[in-house]
């Protein structure tokens, strides 16, 4: 849409403390009307010093701040910072630890995907989905809960294996909740995902094509919405990701052009199921081991820096770890899949409605946790 | 209304009173029933509508206060909403601010005075009735449009804006398909165009033909975007605009815009109910009927509410269309539908 200045433009304050800017984003529109110009995105409300808090702290000591960046997928983030270190030390984990991981990595980017379906429901205007998904989200926080005693922030995967080790029957009760769950993802399709309406508010909306996406480094599933097969989990797999049968879904332009909301919104829909499809998967190759076989005594690297990447629900989540030696980290550096796409959101933002914009924010889906860290 | 005259007129030294107080005390006791109705039955709404929401998520909704599937829960509620501390933002406009809500409210309860709730169980038959209706319930736009301009809040100048943009609009079809039906009936006055549908469900109006068929649905698609309900709330959008129209209101102010929300739905499904759905005749005809027979006004209360669970119901499942969306839907679907819709039943009418 082509816009044009034909009044007097109205500078509109959306956040931080506006109901969906998904957190305490701040979003400076320039309005004419309904329509909006620009949108600057301000971030920087929730910066909690991660980084130089990590600094700061013994390397096992890193793993609970982990958890609070992004706070829907601490599962995620944790086992990349543990990746890291392991990578940093050279730990090679054992088998039962890498399926358990990749179990709860898995499940938990179906929760987390499940809080952006909801999420966005909700921001479009429509409140049933986001309690269906919310209903079903529950359940994968049980497990969580069952398995390390918390339901949110779980500092649960620690540098060369884990916490616990699964309780027992644990893995057929989640194979349970997939059989359950699997045709509960249809519903919420027939209810929401294809509903007449919403395809008319995401369809040929905030459209990111993928140069632009990949100009901006743009990563996981809103790069995929944008038609681009790039998937870490694929492309450089860690935890023996190989040797699992999954596809890499991307946006298949149903109902407009790729890269589109709708695109970015059911390709998270997609990927649920794949990683139902993953966590089958590692059940069944889990073999019996000690999970705390390999853990270090003291965690103290040598002298060396590492980069890590993994694909986190939200795209790839990377640390860059300096180590001089000592038992603290010299330096941590996040490389945040939410700020990333913040930077393209002005690209997508130019020019729409201030409906799309709520919509443009939903469909990125972004924590701002992660984004200001 | 006579049946209140009748009352009075057995009050001892009512015929000593000066003549005006004679005249009026009649329509202040009919409106003061009509309010006391109004506030049970928003409660009963907004009770029903979080029971039906909950039900549609999985959830149970109130359950505790008062025992009963917490029927409670809205006295509850209505108890806290009166008592809260009424707020003033210093840079409001006070004086539109503060009558803003009863403008909108007046709107909605106004319309009572024509709803035939039975056969002689309405206010007053005017001559004119459905264009009193479709007239008193747009007062509520200057309402919003007051409150939007007065909180001095750019969200709720948006929801303002947007109201009043969406009102004006589909009042449009929406007195088109009423024309249907008055083009059949060939009168403005409720009671005889609810008498025109009576002997049971295949005399209603939506059954008549299939031009008022269509007209029922356009009438109902338009008066869900008059009363703001999904998929056309866009001026009181949420996740939007933060509340819309009613951002900066609280406590009592809020609840009369609360309250004139559910009173509109009911208004819109009454009126639904006179024109097409046979107002408060019964779905049989009334040879078949057995003496207890509940009266008209169950039927009619009944039918309303029928129609209010429908919008509840599409609340709850649909998501919000955009504001562009609305006015195509409006302007480009609606409009020429209901016009064609007017040719149809004048063709009808004439061979």
């Amino acid at each position: 849409m082509e816009f044009k200045y034909d009044g007097e433009v109205m500078t509109l304050n959306m956040g931080p403390q506006h109901p969906s800017t998904h957190g305490v984003l701040r979003l400076e529109l320039k309005t004419d009307g309904e329509m909006v110009a620009d949108a600057i995105p301000h971030i920087g409300y929730l910066h909690r010093c991660f980084e130089k808090h990590a600094e700061n702290v013994e390397y096992p000591g890193v793993i609970p701040f982990t958890d609070r960046m992004d706070y829907l997928a601490s599962m995620n983030n944790e086992l990349g910072y543990c990746l890291a270190v392991e990578k940093l030390m050279s730990i090679q984990v054992n088998n039962r630890v890498r399926c358990i991981r990749i179990i709860m990595a898995e499940l938990n980017r179906i929760a987390s995907h499940l809080v952006a379906a909801g999420t966005y429901g909700n921001d479009i205007g429509s409140v049933t989905p986001f309690l269906h998904c919310f209903r079903d989200r529950e359940k994968i926080l049980d497990f969580f809960e069952e398995t390390c005693g918390a339901r949110l922030l779980y500092n649960y995967n620690w540098i060369g294996g884990l916490m616990y080790d699964l309780p027992v029957g644990l893995e057929d009760r989640i194979i349970d909740f997939l059989n359950y769950f699997e045709p509960l993802v249809d519903d919420l399709n027939h209810l929401f995902s294809y509903n007449h309406i919403f395809v008319k508010r995401t369809a040929n909306v905030g459209i990111l094509p993928a140069d632009v996406a990949i100009d901006y480094g743009v990563t996981g599933p809103n790069l995929r919405g944008s038609g681009v097969k790039f998937d870490v989990r694929r492309d450089e797999p860690y935890l023996g990701y190989e040797e699992f049968d999954f596809d890499v879904c991307v946006g298949r332009g149903q109902f407009g052009p790729v890269g589109s909301c709708f695109e970015r919104y059911i390709v998270r829909i997609y990927e649920v199921k794949e990683s139902c499809k993953i966590v089958r998967q590692a059940i069944a190759k889990l073999t019996p081991g000690d999970v705390k076989e390999s853990i270090p005594k003291r965690v103290k690297p040598p002298v060396g820096e590492v980069y890590m990447r993994t694909e986190c629900p939200r795209g790839e989540l990377g640390y860059y770890i300096v180590s001089d030696g000592g038992i603290k980290p010299y330096r941590v550096k996040v490389k945040s899949p939410c700020f990333t796409v913040m930077g393209a959101f002005r690209e997508m933002s130019r020019g729409t409605m201030i409906a799309d914009i709520i919509s443009i924010i939903g469909s990125v889906d972004i924590v701002l946790g992660e984004v200001d860290r | 209304m006579e049946s209140i005259r009748t009352l009075l007129e057995l009050m001892p030294g009512y015929r000593d009173l000066p003549e005006f107080l004679q005249e009026t005390l009649p329509s202040f006791c009919a409106s003061l029933v009509i309010f006391a109705f109004i506030g049970i039955l928003v409660m009963f709404l907004v009770w029903m509508e979080r029971k039906v929401s909950a039900h549609m998520q999985d959830r149970l909704g109130p359950m505790y206060t008062g025992g009963w599937h917490g029927w409670a829960q809205l006295i509850a509620d209505s108890v806290k909403l009166l008592t809260k501390e009424d707020i003033v933002p210093t840079a409001a406009d006070r004086l539109l601010f503060k009558t803003a809500p009863f403008i909108v409210f007046v709107g909605a309860f106004a319309a009572f005075v024509v709803l035939p709730f039975g056969a002689s169980s309405i206010v007053s038959d005017l001559n004119i009735g459905i264009l009193y209706a479709v007239a008193i319930t747009s007062l509520s736009v200057v309402g919003i449009i007051m409150a939007g301009w007065a909180s001095n809040n750019k969200w709720a100048l948006y929801g303002g804006m947007r109201g009043a943009a969406q009102i004006i609009s589909y009042e449009i079809p929406a007195a088109m398909s009423i024309m249907v039906v008055v083009m059949q009936v060939s009168s403005l006055s409720m009671q005889d165009i609810v008498n025109a549908q009576k002997g049971g469900i295949l005399h209603w109006h939506v059954f008549r033909n299939p031009f008022s068929f269509v007209a029922f649905f356009v009438y109902f698609i338009c008066s869900l975007a008059e009363v703001n309900r999904t998929p056309f709330d866009i001026p009181e959008a949420e996740s939007e605009l933060v509340a819309g129209y009613h951002t900066e209101y609280s406590g009592m102010r809020f609840a009369f815009f609360y309250m004139s929300e559910y009173t509109n739905m009911f208004v819109v499904s009454a009126i639904a109910t006179t024109l097409f759905l046979g107002g408060w005749t019964s779905v049989f005809p009334e040879s078949l009927l057995p003496k207890w027979a509940p009266p008209g006004p169950v039927h009619f209360v009944l039918k309303a509410i029928i129609l209010i669970f429908v919008q509840m119901w599409l609340r709850w499942s649909l998501p919000r269309l955009r504001v562009d969306q609305l006015m195509y839907m409006c302007w480009k679907v609606m409009i020429p539908l209901s016009f064609a819709l007017i040719l149809g039943v004048g063709f009808l009418i004439i061979y």
